[in-house]
């Protein structure tokens, strides 16, 4: 058997790459923008990040690369749904294509190179982790108290009060996308540069999706994102061991259980709560009238 | 200039495409007067007061506040400028509580807990009990503008907007509002207050602009006219008054027997052995403050939802299962309060709305195969009766002005000739010459002996229109009482305004 710290340690690892995308989400859709591109920024990130950390030979410098690349890629949604106001769904979807199709073409000359060593870490977790850890409380905090998580609540509740009201609802929009976007990024480098230290087309194997269904079943909330995203990584990490055990299950069952048990236990938990927690604005498109 | 001016407007324009919203619009607020601006729908009020708050930029023209020139650019740059509005659809934010909604419409707010004793503060002083930490879901429409109030007193404003205050408001809520805004105006803080209900402006008001196709009409002093003289002003000719004539009631259409029904949604309303019944020829109102279930009631009688076998009956039948088409066959038909979605399809032309709720009655698609042409001619007679103002039949429902929109609604029912009509809200946001229309449209159809039943949150409407009035509270029906000799008090006492109000007072 493995020893406990070890599988706590495996879990936190395997959790991150959600984590840091189903963050940034939270922002974006706490802000009222539904951005369904998620999956596509973190390919683009997982592809930058990756190409950048091996050219220089330092990681962390591709995380930073990861980041750009994710809000690069989130502006053009941003472009398009803020300013040419354009139906949210539709334009995610599209970038999420965008995203993988890209990162397909230009990641032909990165398959099979190996990715820099990340270091050993604190605790035998490195970096990146403990960044994401720290995000949750940093995000709760500023959407509770502080006066811009007002305000950006404000504009994901109704959108045309926080107009009337004389804040700017595109101006706040843009930046949480340009955020979700940089988040996502982050998410998807930590699948190639530390997980699986190497580039594969689409290695982020739906990771996006999930990380928007986290959002929705957490509620709204930093803290119910962080439990899901725990959930996932446990069993991501268990259903690995059991493949290595040799279990007499299909390899393919045991591969889909991580998303399995992350969308039934979420389901179970939001039934419960009456109501919906959906920011009010979430997913229409502002129109400034008059 | 005269001295003591708060607010001077000179020459304000303002055109969007194909309108003039605003034309050369001159006037003065004094300091510390209730001072109105008076005007139908598309008269320019709204314009004018965004322009004030910061929200439109004017064309042409000048302003001032407190002698200052006044330009802003942002509503934060005219609450700096000593600009507060209280507007007419709450701008607030339903998941987030008291404190934060004020706090967002404040440009540099307190900490958190200051803020909350400044709220409970000011409420006491203005009679506005509030709770900082309640959500604004969980309140009353009366209290959601206290809410609105307050943040716009909080940043000490010289001259405060109120659009259409008391639209949302019982009689009793509408008395302590104007307490408050007396005790405001005694301060000094000067109010513009929007309206287009004559009684109230002239108990309250010191002074009167009236606005009509965005050009000043007059500025006077409202108690020195009468109500009939101030609409003559505002609408332009003098106003029809409507016809009452000619209904004599007889056998009951509709009966509703303990119609009971849970809520339909989490800030639904349930309705609570709720009885009625209609006769042929009469008009029975029903009268309520917004959210006690008016919708709920509508939706149980168009047959949206169904309810528990025995509750509804037309002419004897027992319709509580049906749905809408079944009971429309049976001539049970209904208009719902929100024109667009609801009532019409947005999206849809005029005869695609039309076919949708008289496909039934007019047999408009026998066989399932829809007969286009007798749509449209269907179309056009409602369109040419109820004077819809529109291109034509083809015409988009979204494209239509409110009250046009409304015409077309309720002309589309009126034409199937129903045994019964239900209409909720049948002239809310209608100007007055549209209104007056629908009004005696209603009132004909009931002399032509059809049952009709008028839910409304307008008192007058309901007095002018109803041979019986019942009041809808939580849910809950009261027995019918005749409205000859009815008063606007026992209305207000019946309708349980007073009550919310008290309690609020207990809890603060």
């Amino acid at each position: 058997m493995i020893d406990p710290t070890t599988l706590i340690l495996m879990i936190l690892s395997a959790a991150t790459p959600i984590l840091f995308a189903a963050l940034g989400e939270l922002i974006v859709e706490r802000a009222g923008v539904l951005n369904l591109g998620v999956e596509g920024m973190m390919i683009a990130g997982a592809l930058a990040g990756f190409a950048a950390a091996h050219a220089s030979g330092s990681p962390a410098l591709g995380f930073a690369v990861a980041a750009v690349a994710g809000a690069a890629l989130s502006m053009i949604f941003g472009l398009l749904t803020q300013f040419l106001l354009t139906n949210q769904v539709a334009t995610g979807l599209a970038l999420t294509l965008f995203g993988l199709g890209l990162t397909a073409l230009f990641g032909k000359p990165y398959e099979g190179v190996k990715a820099p060593s990340m270091g050993p870490g604190i605790f035998g977790l490195n970096w990146v982790v403990w960044l994401g850890l720290l995000m949750v409380p940093l995000l709760w905090w500023f959407l509770n108290r502080t006066r811009a998580g007002l305000v950006l609540r404000g504009i994901g509740e109704n959108h045309h009060a926080a107009h009337a009201l004389g804040h700017k609802v595109r101006t706040v929009r843009l930046l949480a996308i340009a955020f979700g976007g940089a988040m996502a990024g982050i998410g998807g480098a930590y699948i190639s540069i530390a997980t699986v230290l190497q580039w594969t087309e689409g290695m982020t194997a739906g990771a996006g999706w999930i990380a928007l269904a986290l959002v929705v079943f957490a509620g709204w909330r930093a803290f119910g994102v962080l439990a899901g995203a725990w959930l996932f990584g446990g069993v991501a990490v268990l259903q690995l061991r059991l493949q290595a055990a040799g279990v007499a299950v299909p390899v393919q069952l045991l591969a889909m259980a991580p998303y399995l048990a992350t969308i039934v236990a979420l389901v179970l938990i939001s039934a419960r709560r009456r109501g919906s927690a959906a920011p009010g604005s979430l997913g229409q498109i502002f129109h400034e009238t008059s | 200039m005269s001295d003591n001016a708060i607010f001077r407007a000179e020459g304000l324009s303002k055109t969007y495409p194909g309108v003039k919203a605003n034309d050369d619009i001159s006037f003065t607020v004094k300091a510390g007067d209730i001072h109105a601006l008076l005007g139908e729908n598309g008269a320019g009020k709204s314009t004018l007061v965004k322009t004030i708050y910061g929200l439109v930029r004017p064309d042409e023209g000048r302003m001032w506040v407190a002698g200052q020139p006044h330009a802003p650019t942002s509503p934060s740059a005219a609450r700096a400028a000593g600009v507060g509005m209280v507007f007419q659809h709450f701008s607030l934010f339903d998941a987030m509580t008291v404190a934060e909604n004020i706090a967002l419409g404040l440009d540099n707010p307190p900490p958190r807990r200051e803020l909350s004793a400044r709220i409970a503060t000011l409420s006491e002083e203005y009679g506005l009990p509030l709770k900082p930490n309640r959500r604004i879901a969980d309140l009353s429409a009366g209290e959601r503008q206290r809410v609105e109030i307050i943040r716009a007193l909080l940043g000490n404003p010289r001259l405060l907007i109120m659009d259409e205050p008391t639209s949302v408001l019982t009689p009793q809520e509408a008395e302590i509002l104007f307490a408050t805004l007396g005790k405001l105006a005694a301060q000094g803080t000067s109010i513009l207050y929007i309206s287009h209900k004559l009684e109230e402006i002239r108990a309250h008001c010191d002074r009167a602009t009236i606005l009509r196709g965005g050009r000043v009409i007059d500025d006077l002093d409202p108690r020195a006219h009468s109500a009939r003289a101030l609409a003559a002003l505002m609408v332009g000719t003098e106003m029809r008054l409507v016809d009452r004539s000619g209904r004599k009631p007889g056998a009951t259409l509709l009966e509703v027997r303990n119609l009971s029904l849970a809520p339909q949604s989490v800030e639904g309303t349930a309705l609570k052995s709720v009885s009625l019944q209609v006769r042929a020829g009469e008009v029975l109102v029903i009268g309520g403050v917004a959210g006690n279930g008016q919708e709920e009631l509508l939706s149980a009688l168009s047959g949206e939802i169904a309810s528990p076998p025995g509750t509804v009956f037309l002419e004897g039948l027992d319709l509580s299962r049906q749905g809408p088409q079944p009971r429309r066959a049976a001539g049970l038909l209904s208009a719902p309060e929100d024109r667009l979605g609801h009532a019409a399809v947005p999206g849809f032309s005029l005869t695609d709305n039309a076919l949708l709720t008289a496909v039934v009655r007019k047999d408009l698609a026998p066989g399932g195969m829809i007969r286009h042409r007798a749509a449209r001619d269907f179309t056009r007679q409602v369109i040419a009766q109820f004077d819809v103002r529109t291109p034509g039949p083809e015409t988009a429902a979204s494209a239509l002005s409110g009250g046009n929109l409304q015409k077309f609604v309720i002309g589309r029912e009126v034409l199937q000739a129903p045994r019964v009509l239900v209409v909720n809200q049948p002239t809310w946001g209608v100007d007055a010459g549209a209104a007056a229309a629908i009004r005696q449209a209603l009132l004909n159809l009931a002399a032509a002996g059809a049952g009709v039943i008028v839910i409304s949150q307008d008192l007058d409407e309901l007095l002018e229109l109803g041979d019986r009035f019942s009041a809808l509270n939580e849910g809950r029906l009261s027995a019918p009482r005749d409205t000859e000799g009815l008063t606007l008090d026992e209305i207000g006492l019946l309708l349980g305004g007073a009550h919310g109000m008290e309690a609020a007072h207990v809890a603060a």
